[in-house]
């Protein structure tokens, strides 16, 4: 025992000042990381600190607690005229955007694996080629409107119901399928839409739920096209609404003394506090499906990647 | 034998027949149904391509097309002319070539979160890197204003802290928005950005760190060594892809995040043709830039694919 410590005293100390240097990386490392950890997490905590304050109190400032603590912020904003239809339009946008975009995409991805469709190649290049031009604003801004798309909810799904991006990677999953399960619902007499629905779709499921939770995460955040095409005040999403909440003060002091003057409680809320609370209420969906996309979001990319 | 071979034959030829038959009948099938997502696919991405003949003519909104002037290159001709289109140049090449300079920093990042021993804090830093990702610019506008506005959660602190005694405005400061749009960007986009990176770090043979270590290697040195020259690849072809993108720079953002102050330096190609077409109602002039912009970006995208190709012998698209 002690031979061998004399033996290798020199490739201990060595070993000691690799340690110290170790010791030192991990510090700087663990350090960097826990800034970069708070500056990414702690805007969202001083919203949702601002929004259960006092109104009032919040003014003052917060920081680590909640000044206060109230819920009357989200009792007003749940109350503010067409914030509810908002919320009802971002949801179905949110919902009927997913399920159509999902529906066409894989069907149309399963036609694409069958090699009695003529033209199968050619099909196949007009639709992924969409992904590499964009004819640009004004032209996309007027073909929308030629269609009737204009204050129609229609704007909302329709455009996005079939993406390139979304049919390649339900192609190559249903590719990696064994052919046997289709053919042997063939043979028990069963049309294409028939295997579709009842032997590929429940086999697809993996990469449909990647795609579903894809699409309805980016149904939620798109305002754009409500921004640009929808005035209708019943059509508003809730992005849009926090988007002209935060550009106009004047309008929300407007709402505000629109319900002051209806005798309402609104003297002890703030503006910032609404905002605050509006902010919450659009984020709020997103956290919680937050463990959901993390795991379905990497491996979507990671299957892009590999196309890629 | 004699008698057999044709007969099988025959009815190798009939099947064949049949089968093409029903192939054929297949086929209309099949083509049938995916008619209306072709259609689909027409409509909404190649029928808003016939709206760049605006671009040659003198269209005003309200008056059909058939009514206004045939003018030929003349609003190409005007984009040269015009003293606007100099700075909105700038502005789009400095805003991408600033997220370009900053392409690194998401490899950095994943570099160092590879580099974490504890599974638990491993997680905690990505999945908070992350969020930023899924929340759309709105909501970045809403928690920056929080953040840096006048009486924001920064300005209060400073001042308690003693630190200043008048606000600094962030959002509105003339001189800096190219510097705090590309920190914002990168706020938004770091973990996310760095997910591929680290699927890349993960399937670098361990046995290289292994046998670096015995060779007495310190952490800097495996990573710089080991690491770095396995995740090059994915960095180049991410790289490339965004010289690609150079007059895309975020529309969304710069829309969002642009106010009085600072409008100037923040408009982009992108924001300069929504001005010109919705703000001004200049047609036709707007869809001339956004055609000039879609040119160049489709000549950048084959340029770097085929240098992509000849110098990596693989193409990215």
């Amino acid at each position: 025992m002690s031979t061998r410590t004399i033996a290798s005293q020199s490739g201990a100390s060595r070993k000691r000042s690799l340690d110290w240097k170790n010791l030192a990386f991990n510090a700087c490392n663990y350090f960097i990381l826990s800034v970069l950890v708070i500056v990414t997490i702690y805007p969202f905590y001083y919203i949702f600190i601002y929004s259960i304050s006092d109104s009032i109190e919040a003014q003052k400032g917060v920081f680590l607690w909640p000044a206060g603590f109230s819920l009357e912020s989200y009792r007003t904003t749940i109350a503010l005229p067409g914030i509810m239809d908002a919320a009802l339009v971002s949801l179905s946008r949110t919902v009927l955007g997913t399920v159509l975009t999902v529906c066409c995409c894989s069907f149309f991805a399963y036609l694409i694996t069958k090699d009695e469709l003529p033209y199968r190649k050619w099909i196949y290049r007009f639709v992924l080629v969409t992904m590499y031009f964009n004819a640009g604003f004004i032209p996309w801004y007027l073909t929308m409107k030629a269609y009737g798309l204009q204050n129609n909810f229609l704007l909302y799904i329709l455009p996005s119901a079939l993406v390139g991006f979304n049919v390649i990677l339900i192609k190559t999953f249903i590719e990696q399928l064994p052919v046997s399960l289709e053919e042997s619902a063939k043979i028990d007499g069963a049309g294409y839409f028939k295997i579709f629905t009842s032997v590929i779709f429940p086999l697809s499921m993996p990469i449909i739920a990647t795609i579903a939770v894809f699409a309805a995460v980016g149904q939620w955040n798109t305002w754009f096209d409500n921004y640009f095409l929808v005035e209708n005040p019943k059509l508003q999403t809730l992005q849009l609404v926090l988007y002209n909440l935060l550009n106009q003060s004047s309008n929300l002091s407007n709402m505000t003394t629109d319900q002051l003057s209806r005798g309402d409680l609104v003297r002890t809320l703030t503006p910032q506090s609404i905002r605050m609370t509006i902010t919450m209420l659009v984020t709020l969906p997103i956290v919680l499906v937050y463990p959901l996309l993390q795991r379905y979001f990497v491996k979507g990319i990671m299957l892009g990647a590999v196309k890629g | 034998m004699e008698f057999t071979e044709p007969a099988t034959k025959r009815k190798a030829a009939r099947k064949a027949a049949r089968k093409s038959k029903l192939y054929r009948k297949d086929g209309i099938k099949l083509l049938l149904m995916a008619l209306p997502f072709v259609i689909l696919a027409f409509a909404f991405s190649y029928v808003p391509l016939f709206g760049w003949i605006y671009a040659f003519f003198d269209y005003r909104p309200g008056i059909p097309l058939s009514n206004t002037e045939f003018i030929g290159l003349e609003n190409f001709r005007t984009m040269f002319s015009d003293p606007r289109m100099g700075p909105v140049l700038i502005n789009t090449l400095a805003l991408s070539l600033l997220s370009i300079a900053t392409a690194p920093i998401p490899m950095l990042f994943a570099i160092m979160v590879s580099e974490v021993k504890s599974e638990w804090f491993k997680r905690l830093v990505q999945t908070t890197s992350t969020l930023p990702h899924y929340i759309s610019w709105i909501i970045v506008f809403s928690l920056a204003f929080s953040m840096f506005s006048t009486e924001g959660a920064v300005n209060s602190i400073l001042f308690k802290l003693g630190l200043s005694d008048t606000p600094v405005n962030v959002l509105g400061n003339y001189d800096r928005v190219w510097t705090v749009q590309t920190l914002l960007l990168l706020w938004k986009s770091v973990g996310w950005s760095a997910i591929i990176y680290l699927a890349a770090i993960v399937s670098i043979d361990s046995e290289q760190y292994d046998a670096a270590r015995v060779d007495g290697a310190g952490r800097l040195r495996t990573i710089w060594h080991i690491t770095v020259p396995s995740i090059m690849p994915t960095f180049i072809v991410l790289l490339l892809l965004s010289v690609s993108n150079l007059l895309s720079a975020g529309f969304e953002q710069y829309l969002v995040f642009s106010n009085v102050m600072i409008a100037d330096r923040i408009e982009v190609l992108d924001l300069y043709v929504y001005r010109l077409g919705l703000v001004t109602g200049d047609y036709s002039y707007s869809t001339a830039v956004g055609i000039f912009k879609s040119v160049i970006s489709i000549i950048l995208l084959f340029t770097v694919n085929f240098l992509s190709k000849k110098f990596r012998g693989q193409g990215i698209v």
